[in-house]
């Protein structure tokens, strides 16, 4: 049987920050049976919360012309980005439902040869695993569960980030934005547990352009979230958005020069592509674990991998 | 100290149009009626109470959209608590009105943008966007990564295919955002 084609739309902070998550994320899906398609020539999506507060037509005509070129490849795109979900579904939704808009932006595009269509659907890389692949698929994908040497599951805390959720009128998921479930699932299909903390569904703090514009802000919701999790005895965090990722990772350094109060230790971060790239029996160093800020190495040591 | 006569709200300082304005500036990514929908706030608050930026700055989110509905536009859009909400749709999904607000708030955010007032930090990612085609572009670090864990130098975007660059830069053009932005093509710079 053929394998079953996406778009893989990268964005910026992946590939251009994180190329660790994108190599897990081509092999995870390679391990599925699926062929990630590149979405050549793609460009930022651009970014929802921070380019949609500059200027919203501009904003909704790159996001076309990103779409665009998954229509002319004719698969439906994956992202692994919340921003990138949030800009690129949305943008899609708006421009199916108004006809208005779609004229406006086609006549942009057609100044660059392109049309948006409306022909694609944008699914969010949590949501394509939970509902079209299936927890039980990704369980057998498993060689390597998330146990630690003392057969106990690896402690992790799901971080799930805003736009995967929100606003719910627009995004796929199964999950109630308030009470969500499904990346604690797919967590738990890796071996590991998934432990509750306070205030779980809140933002990392780098969305909006607040990373950009009022920094100690956003590394002040990032200790808080970095503590609750800590303070809940997780031994690491996962996401399912490189900005997001980046926010927790780069800013548990970043913090130590705005705060003299400070987590009691440091909580690796993994993409959740990596968590699972690693259960399906993946080489740490192909996951790029070694160039995030922080060290991975206590957690790779409990699942004797290090 | 502020007077208590400097508190006091004089109806000439008021444009009651500027939901109207709003609307306008955002039309026709947004539908008018998702920027008027701001006229339904009854100030619960409810919006505050969940926003966790209010939590650690002097943003709220009620007083805001209560001074969208009176129409104070200067102490909205030259405020930095204008630029404090990270999106994260807590208040939008929770409001029991179906106030639009993160709509409302980027449309008041477009409208700050277009009469000057935007930070540096934004008009740099911005120029990134042109620039690259990427808010965060690669560096030499990352090529190396890239290369080390088998993947593509670089990566199949703007950053490998030139003609898709000029594409991006074309729709800036004809979007005018790089006006907004103060783009200097010849310099490949902010203009200052």
């Amino acid at each position: 049987m053929a394998k079953k084609k996406l778009c893989f739309f990268l964005g910026c902070i992946m590939p251009n920050r994180y190329p660790g998550v994108e190599k897990a994320t081509r092999l995870v899906f390679e391990k599925l049976g699926y062929e990630l398609v590149d979405m050549d020539g793609a460009s930022c999506c651009p970014a929802p919360g921070v380019f949609g507060s500059f200027d919203l037509k501009t904003w909704v005509t790159i996001a076309a012309r990103n779409l665009s070129i998954a229509e002319e490849k004719g698969y439906d795109i994956l992202t692994v980005c919340n921003g990138c979900y949030g800009s690129l579904n949305e943008a899609n939704h708006l421009l199916k439902e108004n006809d208005e808009l779609r004229d406006f932006v086609n006549e942009k595009l057609a100044e660059i040869d392109r049309e948006y269509k409306g022909t694609v659907e944008v699914h969010h890389v949590d949501t394509f695993l939970y509902e079209e692949v299936g927890v039980k698929k990704i369980e057998k994908q498993v060689e390597r569960p998330l146990e630690k040497e003392d057969g106990e599951p690896l402690k992790v805390a799901v971080h799930y980030g805003c736009h995967l959720l929100k606003p719910s009128e627009v995004t796929d998921t199964p999950d109630s934005p308030e009470d969500p479930h499904t990346l604690d699932e797919l967590v738990e299909a890796l071996g590991a547990e998934s432990v509750d903390y306070k205030d779980k569904i809140m933002c990392c703090g780098a969305g909006g352009g607040v990373r950009s514009r009022e920094l100690k802000v956003s590394l002040h919701f990032t200790r808080e979230k970095i503590m609750n999790m800590l303070e809940a005895g997780a031994e690491c965090t996962t996401n399912v958005c490189p900005f997001c990722h980046l926010q927790f990772d780069r800013g548990q350094v970043e913090m130590k020069e705005h705060f003299e109060k400070l987590p009691p230790k440091e909580l690796p971060v993994f993409h959740y592509c990596q968590l699972a790239g690693l259960a399906f029996g993946m080489d740490p160093d192909e996951l790029a674990l070694h160039t995030h800020q922080i060290d991975c190495t206590p957690v790779l040591e409990k699942l004797g991998l290090a | 100290m502020v007077e208590p006569r400097d508190r006091v709200i004089r109806y000439e300082e008021l444009d009651t149009e500027f939901l109207e304005k709003l609307a306008e500036k955002v039309e026709p990514v947004f539908e008018e009626e998702e920027v008027l929908s701001v006229q339904a706030c009854y100030q619960c608050g409810t919006c505050t109470g969940s926003c966790p930026s209010g939590r650690r700055t002097a943003y709220r989110t009620r007083v805001l959209m209560r001074k969208l509905q009176m129409g104070l536009v200067d102490e909205v859009i030259k405020s930095d608590e204008l630029w404090m909400c990270t999106t994260c749709y807590t208040c939008y999904e929770r409001c029991p009105r179906g106030v639009k607000i993160v709509d409302a708030i980027k449309a008041t955010r477009n409208y700050a943008a277009s009469e000057g007032h935007m930070a540096k930090a934004h008009r740099m990612v911005a120029m990134f966007v042109i620039k690259t085609g990427h808010a965060v572009p690669i560096n030499d670090e990352i090529r190396e990564t890239r290369k080390e864990i088998g993947l593509d130098e670089v990566p199949p975007t703007t950053h490998r295919y030139e003609e898709a660059l000029e594409e991006v830069q074309k729709l800036v053009k004809l979007t005018g955002f790089d006006e907004l932005i103060g783009y200097d093509w010849e310099k490949g710079e902010l203009k200052d």
